[in-house]
């Protein structure tokens, strides 16, 4: 956790703009393949290149995925939208326009709860999107040395994308950052996006102003671009708050500008000022014809969405027990979600005990190994066999520890690990008598003293117990027997 | 409303259009023209009706989403003045 606080006297006001790449096969106005990692330009078709004399035409598929989504937040889905032309020259945009939706976007309104804080300082914010909208993703510039010029591959060119527009409603990175992360996983759970935020899947643009606290109007904002984790996000915006209100108490002015956070330096630069800003002159494209969705279709659309984050999240607290705090950990992520889900699928499963399991030492684990959890080690099947034996007693969570760190390290099944390194919990109680009566002969002064009223002398007798047993012991059977043989004779 | 001469400038330029002096004149009496026939549309008359996206009266038909283009790479790219590993290269874009 970061040492940020936003200094007293000033309220902090953030918006994001999230495009998020959709997950269909083909791309938004062309057959072409949108699959990642194909050689250069080997899916630009005549119409990504914006060859003269083709015409786009729509995807179904990309008007479906945003409506999900639209459905999703409970926005309202256009039942007539239409598409535009953003002009400008760049080298990776060959049509000289990028087609989006301005005038009349998909999706209308709705909104995202998002918590941030735990415990007694939880709390839940509405935070408002104003639109969401369809338009293609631009190809990718390689500035490396082609004898000082420019590679350009357009695969990417004309890949689905919808940009979701906030409401400028966050007061506060944490906020900022929840809500991209609920977006993330909404947009996750509807299966619209991969939301891979290292290949550009899901990228996140903030808008920035501070102002005096209790003032009505909007300070001068800057954008924040170029960001691609949430750890970044966070950062970059931190960096701004502190930037922009470093600027006003020394009398300077913030300038109204596009930046790019830089990770190494953990700064943000200056892109382009608000005079040097394209104007893009929209117009409405003349290739498309307004895109038109009835209801029924809508409905339809509307029955196929899934448990989202939120739904899921009540759920695990009626259904299995669990805290707010845990359930929103858990559902944080479909992929997360998912193992749990799969975890707990198995007989008897203790629902707590796996909660625990996954947020401790799971999280632990692909923290270390620094992966996702669709690609942990110790798959959702290994680990339910491995609660199972701290269930049925025959490991203790210590020992258990101990399995699950095997299991990451070189796999195999929990009993097998179990037997070969000898584990196996000790909870006979004849054999766990034997070695309370032998500490207790072997330690004469300490019972007197614990019988005299020195209370605390009690955990002095569990370590010994303890250590005697090389730590296999059952815990709980060991307090019982020795309870049972100071105080009860 | 009319177009100065700055206004003209700055349309060109993002049009990335070379205008040459001499052309002013009559650029911006042709422009002027086009906003003056454009500018019929704010007549109080049209105030009631529905913008349009579109002259035709008809709705955007949509295409299934699959992958129907094959790689052609090799046709496409053959007009392009310069290439290398797959890549169309152009000048530095780069400040």
């Amino acid at each position: 956790m970061s040492q940020f606080a936003i200094p007293s006297g000033w309220e902090v006001v953030i918006g994001l703009e999230i495009h998020a790449q959709l997950a269909t096969r083909s791309k938004i106005f062309s057959g072409a393949s949108t699959a990642f990692g194909a050689e250069p330009n080997a899916q630009a078709c005549a119409v990504d290149l914006g060859l003269p004399g083709v015409l786009p035409v729509l995807n179904e598929g990309a008007v479906r995925m945003a409506s999900l989504f639209g459905l999703a937040i409970d926005a309202e889905i256009s039942r007539v939208s239409s598409f535009d032309r953003k002009n400008y020259f760049y080298p990776d945009l060959p049509k000289g326009y990028q087609t989006t939706q301005l005038a009349r976007p998909i999706v209308v309104g709705g909104s995202v709860t998002v918590t941030t804080g735990e415990g007694k300082q939880a709390r839940e914010d509405t935070i408002r999107v104003t639109r969401a909208h369809l338009e293609e993703d631009a190809g990718k510039s390689l500035h490396e040395d082609f004898h000082g010029m420019t590679g350009i591959d357009l695969n990417r060119a004309g890949t689905p994308l919808i940009e979701i527009v906030s409401e400028p409603d966050m007061r506060n990175p944490e906020q900022a950052v929840a809500y991209a992360r609920k977006v993330h996983a909404i947009v996750q759970y509807l299966g619209i996006c991969d939301g891979n935020m290292q290949e550009g899947s899901f990228r996140v643009d903030a808008n920035v102003s501070v102002r005096p606290e209790g003032d009505e109007t909007l300070g001068t904002r800057t954008e924040v671009k170029n960001v691609n984790s949430f750890r970044f996000l966070q950062r970059a915006i931190e960096f701004e708050i502190e930037r922009q209100i470093d600027l006003l108490e020394t009398g300077g002015e913030v300038v109204q500008a596009t930046r790019l956070y830089d990770p190494d330096r953990d700064e943000t630069r200056l892109m382009r000022t608000k005079e040097e800003a394209d104007d893009y002159r929209y117009f409405p494209c003349p290739d498309l014809l307004p895109v038109v969705v009835d209801d029924e279709t809508i409905e339809s659309w509307r029955a196929e969405l899934p448990e989202l984050p939120d739904a899921k999240a009540e759920r695990y607290q009626s259904e299995y027990g669990l805290s707010a705090y845990d359930a929103g950990v858990l559902t944080s992520s479909r992929a997360t979600a998912e193992y749990f889900e799969a975890v707990v699928a198995r007989e008897g499963a203790d629902a707590k005990l796996a909660a625990n399991w996954v947020m401790g030492e799971v999280a632990a684990l692909l923290n270390r190994l620094e992966c996702e959890i669709g690609a942990c080690p110790v798959p959702a099947d290994k680990l339910a066999d491995l609660l199972e034996r701290i269930a049925d007693g025959t490991l203790s969570n210590k020992l258990g520890r101990e399995v699950f760190e095997a299991l990451a390290e070189q796999g195999g099944s929990v009993d097998e690990i179990i037997e070969a390194r000898g584990l196996k919990q000790i909870s006979d109680t004849g054999a766990i008598e034997a070695m309370v009566d032998e500490v207790i002969a072997a330690n004469p002064g300490q019972v007197e003293a614990y019988r005299g009223g020195k209370d605390k002398l009690f955990g002095f007798f569990v370590g010994q117990v303890m250590k005697a047993a090389k730590g296999k012991a059952n815990p709980q059977a060991v307090n019982d027997v020795l309870k049972r043989r100071l105080d009860g004779d | 409303m009319s177009l100065t001469n700055d206004q003209l400038q700055t349309v060109a330029h993002l049009a990335r259009i070379a205008v040459e002096p001499e052309w002013t004149e009559a650029l911006r009496s042709d422009l002027n023209g086009i906003l003056e026939q454009a500018g019929r549309l704010d007549d109080p008359r049209l105030n009631d009706l529905e913008p349009m996206a579109h002259p035709l009266d008809q709705v955007q038909r949509l295409r299934p989403d699959t992958v129907t283009e094959t790689d052609k790479r090799e046709t496409l790219m053959a007009g392009a003045p310069a290439q290398e590993q797959g890549l169309f290269l152009v000048p530095k874009v780069i400040e």
